[in-house]
Order: C-alpha cells, then sequence, then structure tokens
C-alpha cells in the first residue's frame, strides 16, 4: 500500500526509538488526542519501543467512547420504533446503552443498518420514502463534513423522511478542560492529525502558550506517531511549548476552508456532555434553526430522555491522566471489556480496554522471549 | 502507559475477550454467527451440553467415526454446514459454490477423501426459477471438479419474506485413510504454522458487494476445494507430521489460529510480515478499520506441521494451485499457552484476540 507500507518500516522506527531516548532525559507523560491513534499504538506495539522515561495516557479522542450513555438511549429509544430504518457507522452497534443496545434493538426487529457515508443514509431515505431514516451522527471534526452535507443534501432535495441524531464533539475544548484539570498530568499533546485535517491548526497556538504546553500535529501510521513522540519531547526537553505540525502530508495550517464552510453553516457549538467526563461548555455541534428540522431528537421526541452514569466509574480521572485505569477499584473486577462500567473500557481504542489489553502483553513480557523463534 | 505499566494481578489472560459487551443476550443476534466468541459460546452453552458425545466434543471441522466389524481400520469423516450467504452471487462465486467446497473443506481438514454429500435447499416464494437453476449448475460443478457426488438431498419453500432467497445445508461424508491423525489438538511447541495463501479475500469480496457498505474493488472471493492441496501435502511428509489442518472461515485465522492454541494448549506466536495478503484487501481492510487475520477466507487452510517436515509441505503446497501463495507465517510454542500472539510490522508484539462477534467497520 503505496503511502502506508513506509510509515512502517521497522529500522526507522528503532531509529526514532532510539533518537528519542539519547533526547530525554526526565519523566513526561504524552497524550495521543486520538482513538484511531491509540488505535495504532496498541495494534503496532509502538509503546514497547519507547524509554521508560517517555508515558503515553490515551486521551477521550474516540467517538464511541465519549458519546454519552443518554444519547445512546435516545439513539435506542428511536431505532425501537416501528418505520425507522436507523443507520449508524458500525462500532456504534457494540456500545450498550442503559438497559439495550443496537445490535439487541436489530434481533427484536428493529431495522438498524450498518452505513459507512452518512450519504449512504440519505440514499436510504430517496428509497425509501415511506419510511423516516435517521442517521447516527457522532464522530470529531473529523468526521463531521460528511455529517453536514448528508443534512444539506438532505434540506435541498425537501426529503422530509431523513433525520439525524446529532452527537458531534470537538477537539479544543477537551484539551482545554484536560489542561484545567487540577490533577492533570499531561506534558503533551500529540493532536489529532485528521481532525487537523479538516480544521487546519489555527485553534492550537493560543491553547500552547495559555498552558504551556506543546501541541505536535501527528499522524497514525508507527513512523507518524514515533516522528510526533520525538518532537513532543525535545520540546519539553527544550522547555518550548509551541505548535508543531509533523503530519505535513495530510494538514495544513488552515486545514480544508470548504469543508469548514460547511460545518459553519450546519451547525452551531453547544454544550456537550462526554461520557465519563461530564458536560464540557461548547464543546460539541448541534444542527442550526435553519436545520433544526433534521434533528431526530425533536422528530422521534425523545429529548426527555435520561441516563445517570455508573457512580463507580472513575473514566474522567482516567481521560485527563490523572489515574491509571489499574488505579480504579473497579478495574479488572466490576469493571471488565465483558463487563463495562465505562466508556473507556468499552471501545478497544478506549484506555481502560487498551491498558486492560497492555496487562496481557505484560504478562507475556514477563514470560520472556516471547518470539524468539518465530524466524522461521 | 509503556514500561511504567505495573504487573495487574487481578487479569487472567485466559479469560480476555475483545471488549464487546454483548455476553447476556437474551435472543439471538447477528453476532452469534460470526465465527468469533459469540459463536464459541453458543456451542459450548446450548449444543455441546445437549449433544454432546466424543466425536462432537473434539470439535473438529468434521467428526472423526470409527467403523466397527470388518472395516475395523477405516474411518469415515462427517459433517454439516449451512451457507446463508448475501448476496447469493458475489466476485468468485456463488452460495452453490460455498456449499460444495465448504463441506469438501471441512472433511478435508480432517485428512478425509470427500466422497459423498446431502443437499438441503430452504427457498424462499418468488426465487426466480432461473437463479435456482444457475446456483444448481454452479454446484453440480463445484461437485466433480472436487470429485464428490451429491447423494441426498430435501427442498422446503418458506413464505415471501421469510428468507434470503436461498439457503443451502450440505453434509458430507469422507474416508480417513489408515496412519493419517489430524485434529485441533494436537499442535505441540517446536510445530511451525503454515498457511496455503493469501487471508481476507473472501470476507472482503463479499464486503464490497453488500448494501450499504459497497465500495469498487477488484476483490475475488478465494472459494475453492481445497482435499487437492491436503492430498498433495500429506502425501510428501511422513505420517503423522502434519498434526492440525483448519480452514479459517467465518473468524478468519485469527479464530482458527486461537481454536488451535486453546485446544492444544499452546500458545502460537506469527510473524505479521509473513501473513499474505493481496493488495486491494489490505487496502479494504486499512479504508473500514478491519484486521485481515479476522476476515472470512472460503479457499484456504492453515496446517500446523511438525517442523522437521515444514519445507517439504510448503513445497507441496506451493506445487499445487490452490496454494502457489502458500507461507510460513509463525510457530507453536509453549509460552503463553493458549494465545495467539503476533510480531508487528516494527517488531513489538501484539495479542491477536478473535472477534467477539460480526466484523464491524471503524469509525476512527
Amino acid at each position: 500500500m503505496k503511502y502506508l507500507t513506509e510509515f512502517r518500516d521497522g529500522a526507522a522506527a528503532r531509529r526514532l526509538a532510539d533518537d528519542i531516548a539519547r533526547t530525554v532525559t526526565r519523566p513526561w507523560a504524552l497524550m495521543e488526542v486520538c482513538g484511531g491513534q491509540t488505535h495504532s499504538i496498541i495494534r503496532n506495539g509502538i509503546d514497547q519501543l519507547l524509554p521508560p522515561q517517555v508515558e503515553l495516557i490515551h486521551g477521550p479522542g474516540c467517538p464511541v467512547c465519549v458519546t454519552s450513555l443518554e444519547l445512546i438511549d435516545k439513539a435506542l429509544a428511536i431505532a425501537a420504533q416501528p418505520g425507522v430504518i436507523f443507520c449508524s457507522f458500525g462500532d456504534m452497534l457494540r456500545v450498550p446503552g442503559s438497559q439495550s443496545d443496537l445490535f439487541r434493538i436489530k434481533s427484536e426487529g428493529g431495522d438498524v443498518r450498518v452505513v459507512y457515508s452518512p450519504l449512504d443514509a440519505v440514499q436510504l431515505a430517496r428509497a425509501n420514502p415511506q419510511r423516516q431514516v435517521v442517521f447516527f451522527g457522532i464522530g470529531f471534526e473529523t468526521t463531521a463534513p460528511a455529517n453536514a452535507m448528508a443534512v444539506h443534501v438532505a434540506r435541498k432535495e425537501g426529503l422530509t423522511n431523513f433525520s439525524m441524531l446529532a452527537s458531534h464533539v470537538l477537539v479544543p475544548p477537551a484539551l482545554e478542560a484536560i489542561m484545567s484539570a487540577p490533577t492533570c498530568r499531561v506534558n503533551a499533546f500529540l493532536a489529532a492529525g485528521h481532525v487537523c485535517s479538516v480544521m487546519g491548526f489555527w485553534q492550537y497556538p493560543p491553547i500552547a502558550s495559555r498552558w504551556r504546553v506543546p501541541i505536535v500535529i501527528t499522524g497514525f501510521e508507527p513512523l507518524d506517531l514515533l516522528e510526533g513522540i520525538r518532537r513532543a519531547v525535545r520540546q519539553l526537553e527544550a522547555g518550548q511549548a509551541t505548535v508543531e505540525n509533523a503530519y505535513e502530508r495530510a494538514v495544513t495550517f488552515d486545514g480544508n476552508r470548504v469543508a469548514q464552510a460547511l460545518l459553519e453553516e450546519v451547525f452551531e457549538p453547544s454544550d456537550r456532555a462526554w461520557r465519563g467526563i461530564g458536560v464540557i461548555l461548547q464543546s460539541g455541534w448541534r444542527l442550526r434553526d435553519d436545520y433544526r428540522a433534521f434533528d431526530a431528537e425533536a422528530r422521534f421526541a425523545v429529548e426527555g430522555v435520561t441516563a445517570p452514569e455508573s457512580p463507580m466509574c472513575r473514566a474522567g480521572e482516567v481521560l485527563q491522566g490523572s489515574l491509571k485505569p489499574n488505579q480504579c477499584e473497579a478495574f479488572g473486577t466490576a469493571c471488565t471489556p465483558r463487563t463495562p462500567l465505562g466508556a473507556t473500557m468499552v471501545s478497544s481504542e478506549g484506555a481502560c480496554a487498551a491498558y486492560y489489553h497492555a496487562g496481557r502483553f505484560h504478562q507475556l513480557a514477563r514470560a520472556g522471549g516471547v518470539l524468539a523463534g518465530t524466524g522461521s | 502507559m509503556a514500561s511504567t505499566l505495573e504487573p495487574v494481578a487481578t487479569i487472567d489472560p485466559s479469560a480476555w475477550v475483545c471488549p464487546l459487551p454483548l455476553r447476556d443476550y437474551p435472543a439471538i443476534v447477528i453476532g452469534h454467527g460470526g465465527g468469533g466468541v459469540l459463536s464459541a459460546e453458543l456451542v459450548e452453552h446450548v449444543f455441546l451440553p445437549a449433544f454432546g458425545n466424543a466425536a462432537l466434543d473434539a470439535l473438529g471441522d468434521a467428526a472423526v467415526l470409527p467403523l466397527a466389524g470388518a472395516e475395523a481400520t477405516g474411518r469415515l469423516a462427517f459433517t454439516t454446514d449451512s451457507f446463508v450467504v448475501r448476496p447469493l452471487f458475489f466476485p468468485g462465486g456463488c452460495v452453490g459454490d460455498l456449499a460444495i467446497n465448504g463441506t469438501v473443506n471441512d472433511l478435508a481438514m480432517r485428512g478425509a477423501r470427500p466422497k459423498w454429500l446431502s443437499a438441503g435447499f430452504i427457498l424462499e416464494e418468488g426465487l426466480p426459477m432461473a437463479t435456482l437453476g444457475a446456483i444448481v449448475q454452479r454446484m453440480a460443478a463445484a461437485a466433480r471438479a472436487a470429485g464428490v457426488q451429491i447423494v441426498a438431498g430435501d427442498t422446503k419453500v418458506v413464505e415471501r419474506g421469510h428468507g434470503d432467497g436461498c439457503y443451502i445445508n450440505t453434509s458430507g461424508i469422507g474416508v480417513i485413510d489408515a496412519g493419517v491423525e489430524i485434529g485441533p489438538s494436537r499442535a505441540r511447541p517446536g510445530d511451525v504454522v503454515l498457511v496455503s495463501g493469501s487471508i481476507g479475500d473472501h470476507g472482503m469480496a463479499i464486503m464490497s458487494v453488500r448494501e450499504g457498505l459497497s465500495f469498487e474493488s477488484a476483490i475475488v472471493s478465494d472459494c475453492q476445494p481445497l482435499h487437492g492441496l491436503v492430498d498433495a501435502v500429506l502425501s510428501a511428509v511422513p505420517p503423522g507430521a502434519v498434526r492440525v489442518l483448519r480452514d479459517p472461515t467465518r473468524g478468519g485465522l485469527a479464530a482458527s489460529l486461537t481454536e488451535i492454541a486453546q485446544a492444544s494448549q499452546v500458545g502460537i506466536a506469527l510473524d505479521e510480515a509473513r501473513i499474505p495478503v493481496h493488495g486491494p484487501v489490505a487496502s479494504a481492510c486499512e479504508l473500514l478499520g478491519l484486521d485481515p487475520m479476522h476476515v472470512a477466507n472460503e479457499g484456504k487452510a492453515v496446517a500446523i506441521v511438525d517442523a522437521a517436515a515444514a519445507d517439504a509441505a510448503l513445497s507441496a503446497m506451493r506445487a499445487h494451485p490452490a496454494g502457489r501463495e502458500a507461507a510460513r507465517i509463525g510457530v507453536v510454542t509453549a509460552e503463553h499457552p493458549r494465545m495467539l500472539v503476533s510480531r508487528t510490522a516494527i517488531g513489538a508484539t501484539r495479542v491477536v484476540a478473535p472477534a467477539l462477534g460480526e466484523q464491524l467497520p471503524r469509525i476512527c
């Protein structure tokens, strides 16, 4: 795969890791913001190449993880209604609400469909004029333009049977919330490359200077991540706190202005509840008044649905890096990937699940020489 | 979290599963058919307690049945499989090809020579006769190619809306030669892991044409019979050198190798760079956020072979038309029993867990 395999080269990865090891003189905690980065770190074992002083904290950037329980319950209530075709990105189907999940709704007769693009949901609305088609529009700034386009197209075509359950979350307010926590341990951010490919990084310099925190725009392949870590560590060791772009092949300062204009037209900022964290002011997008007719919450009258999070779950502290997952009383006992109390144990990209998974690695490492015999 | 991670005493590695909290379903969900953890639990908690016996409990791709009396040295292999693919026709085959080759391959994975098949059809009212005719023609051609006869059959019709056009069940009987002992619990530390070709082709071919997820691709299903390839390998190595054979269908390589690791109480260590994956399949998996190791195959075998016979087995695979891209992908080890561990592209390691249920595209 051109432009992918080049960024997975083992020898180059070791050179970057060596450079990081030569540079670092004391412990630093780096937060990778995006769930896709967490996935890549776990999938490739990138953390195993790093010197012991460099700690990676898994950030809140998994949209599946941070979608609030309340919104999932609203989705389930809509999906269970007769005549509704409920469309979702695939991995949202597995996330439990208070009582059920989309898989179970489907097995009970709900018409729940996995789509890859929100425009596929619009197509379903065109093809099924007698049915109500609802798209579960979750995600960060990365997925927002396509969701905005779906609503835009639906309004242009006058589709009265399409609506969206919108739950967009935004990265910059989350970074501010993390830094403002008194127990915050984050020394530097690896900013989410794909979010920045849409939004650019003009929002970040004020955050870097206000909190004296280096922010490095970072990609997703092993070499991208190691380069982002290398630059963050260099800044920290030099006492700098600037915004750097280590993902130049995808990200510019301005970002995608066309996409930003569409987002501006369709969405407006709103307060948003993050699962495991709580409400962060102005950290989400909702449909503007001009597009409110396409708001599924209003159309299906589920605005009154509420759902409390488990009081035992300390995911908020974990997401802010002030508590290690295995320091939580519930970790591995009341809360496991089979029986999650909070979102961070739900998705394979969530911090607690990733930690749980990593626990297996370290058990293996203690067994010693796991793969010594593989070179067949 | 790298080296700062403290040991976690509360983790039971053998009980770890992919973090998908769907365990307590009061009804069947799609994931129960996905070939992953949910499927395995269905077998363990529903079917085995009701039906369990020595032949079934081995949980091979086919049951091995000893014959009494005059033919006491011979054994039969017996298996059954149902085929509910949607769409009925896909790039590289149709439900009819799958129905023959799937059962032929299950027999071959116990080292049996496939002989006789039954075919049961559940047809939906309104299925065009021409469609049924085309499926049946493909079945007949696949049976001829595999050297098996369809000797029993049944047809039922369900009302419109109660089926996806055409479901097919096939059962198969094969004959196992004396001296052939192949089964999921026979892997030993030091053995070598071979795969007969590229992985993920069938699953991604189906996904590329499925409603709601269609994308343009040239990916073709690998649907093909494997008994010839198995015969070639068995002929090339000493008796007993081939320990285990599996065809990694639903659940993919990850599920098959984890099942072998658990049945044999061994660890399996893979070298990811050695696993053959075609470019378009790798790209489609990247796009959808899937791991090729979880994606279904319909014409590939994974073989656990005595290290001393591995070169001969690999050469025999590569000399056969169904195994030209065969590769040595890992080893069986006494370390990390019951777990599948993979060395990643950058030289680190990761645990490869079987999927819980269906493979779902990831959002991020």
